[in-house]
């Protein structure tokens, strides 16, 4: 056994999942997927006293498709993103964003036991559904004993392997807004071998009203200490007419403020390269797509 | 070590036999603890290729563990064990996971194939002798995770070409056969497997 020695708690319901979390306060872990932190125990990078398994907990696992927001439980599979997910969203719908995105996450072996609401947590800077949800302007709902609070993306993640979860809070829900008619999405990624976390992944969604953008949502994995939202970018491209020329000139400019860490598999340049490629090509298909679903 | 102090015991929960940390206390039936009692063993009945299993175990054995040395079904191969290499796939519920990154105590109630369940008594299942026919194998090591990644995959799908072939293996590293061999195997079963 590789693990340090822990206790194990298998919680039905989310307020007794919330008062075990109040009573081992910083010696618990929430137990979702297992795909990150059963690794990170292996390692024993993490040595929690007490693994909360929040798989039997009821009422984590929703799909709530409604006119103005779709609803995620934080325990829906990744998988369950990529086959159930789908089927149920109207077409075309800038949620279409989340499928496209999970489809780079690991393998299906992965997916099958991975969950939305544990990658979010996870906050791997390379992660792929971190940057979907920030592109997206979604909403993170987090629960404690002793209330709850609703974060944008931009709050949630704060760095490397970092969010605002307090230890005794629990990831409940991910509420993504609708977005207008005219609005088109792309999720494009290098990574060295299919499954791969991305060395660069770009998440856009992009409104197209009378020729104009008139709103964009921008994200990056892979090219900092965490999740990047591309504020400057979306701030350059409302009012700009979608132009192969404007695309160029501003996802490199963009991708010129970047620092990458640089790794074995290229200098902090090289991914900055791979930002402005994937960036100019994401803006086209998004601009692309969302003519399609004005049309 | 002691026995953490019960709190507000309420119904029994859906899983047997919840027993304290340590043998010195070993919990009745009847006053089995509520769920929020932490626990370092616990009871779980698993079915595994047709045959249903109750064993107790400690909570942080993992599922591969469990099925290798508590079940003998060493026929599920361990590997990195982190997730990486696939070796130690199997299906849960009829889907392909790592047996590696589950704990046992988690496969309460879960339904497993592992490799010991294609096989029909001495008749290898069409998979299994398309790989044996077409060279899909060199070490082994890596085969029982391809070939219940291979079950999942046909099941669902007919007529692959290579490309989907081999982004379907591609969560199962092999590093003998360069995976011309398994691309022509699972091509090959696709063919013989009445489905
Ligand atoms: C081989 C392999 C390849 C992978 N490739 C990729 C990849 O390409 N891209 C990628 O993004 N990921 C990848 N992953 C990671 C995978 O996506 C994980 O599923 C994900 O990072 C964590 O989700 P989980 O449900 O498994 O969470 P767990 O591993 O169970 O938990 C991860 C962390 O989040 C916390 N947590 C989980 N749920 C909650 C909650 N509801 N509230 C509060 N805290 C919570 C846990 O306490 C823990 O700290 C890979 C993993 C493996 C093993």
């Amino acid at each position: 056994m590789k693990p340090a020695p822990f206790d194990y708690l298998a919680p039905t319901t989310i307020e007794e999942t919330l008062d075990v979390l109040a009573e081992h306060g910083d010696e618990a872990k929430v137990l979702a997927g297992g795909q990150s932190l059963v690794p990170m125990l292996n390692f024993r990078l993490a040595r929690p006293a007490v693994l909360v398994d929040i798989n039997h907990v009821a009422g984590l696992d929703g799909i709530e498709v409604a006119a103005d927001s779709l609803t995620l439980g934080a325990a829906v599979r990744q998988r369950a993103l990529e086959t159930r997910l789908p089927g149920q969203l109207p077409r075309p719908s800038a949620w279409g964003l989340l499928p496209e995105a999970v489809g780079y996450v690991g393998h299906q072996q992965i997916r099958a036991r991975g969950t939305l609401g544990g990658s979010l947590a996870h906050a791997d800077p390379a992660a792929e559904l971190p940057a979907a949800v920030t592109a997206l302007g979604a909403t993170l709902c987090l629960r404690s004993a002793d209330g709850q609070r609703e974060v944008g993306p931009d709050e949630f993640f704060e760095g490397f392997f970092t969010t605002c979860l307090a230890p005794e809070e629990l990831l409940v829900a991910i509420r993504v807004p609708a977005w207008p008619a005219g609005t088109g999405t792309s999720f494009l990624e290098v990574s060295r071998r299919r499954g791969d976390f991305a060395q660069v992944a770009v998440a856009a969604a992009i409104t197209v009203a009378d020729g104009r953008i008139t709103r964009a949502g921008i994200a990056l994995a892979g090219v900092a200490g965490g999740t990047v939202h591309a504020r400057e970018l979306e701030d350059g491209l409302v009012g700009q007419a979608p132009a192969a020329g404007t695309f160029a000139e501003l996802a490199a400019d963009y991708a010129a403020t970047l620092d990458p860490p640089p790794d074995v598999h290229g200098p902090a340049e090289y991914r900055r390269a791979l930002a402005a490629h994937l960036l100019e090509r994401a803006l086209t298909e998004a601009t692309g797509r969302s003519s399609a679903a004005a049309a | 070590m002691t026995v953490p102090p019960t709190t507000a015991p309420t119904e029994p929960t859906s899983a047997p036999g919840t027993t304290g940390r340590g043998s010195e206390q070993t919990m009745h039936v009847e006053d089995r603890p509520a769920v929020a009692t932490p626990a370092a063993e616990k009871s779980i009945r698993v079915t595994v290729n047709g045959t249903v299993h109750e064993r107790t175990v400690s909570v942080r054995r993992s599922l591969v563990e469990f099925l290798r040395e508590d079940l003998g079904l060493t026929g599920t191969h361990v590997g990195c064990e982190h997730g990486v290499c696939g070796a130690c796939t199997v299906l849960m519920d009829g889907e392909p996971i790592r047996a590696c990154l589950m704990f046992a105590v988690q496969a309460d109630g879960a339904e497993f194939t592992t490799v010991e369940g294609l096989a029909e008594g001495d008749r290898l299942h069409p998979i299994q002798q398309a790989f044996w026919d077409h060279h899909g194998l060199q070490c082994g090591f890596c085969t029982p995770g391809i070939l219940l990644t291979t079950y999942d995959f046909l099941r669902d799908n007919r007529g692959a070409d290579e490309a989907e072939i081999r982004e379907a293996v591609s969560g199962n590293l092999c590093r003998c056969t360069g995976y011309q061999g398994i691309v022509r195997s699972v091509q090959a079963a696709d063919e013989t497997w009445e489905r």
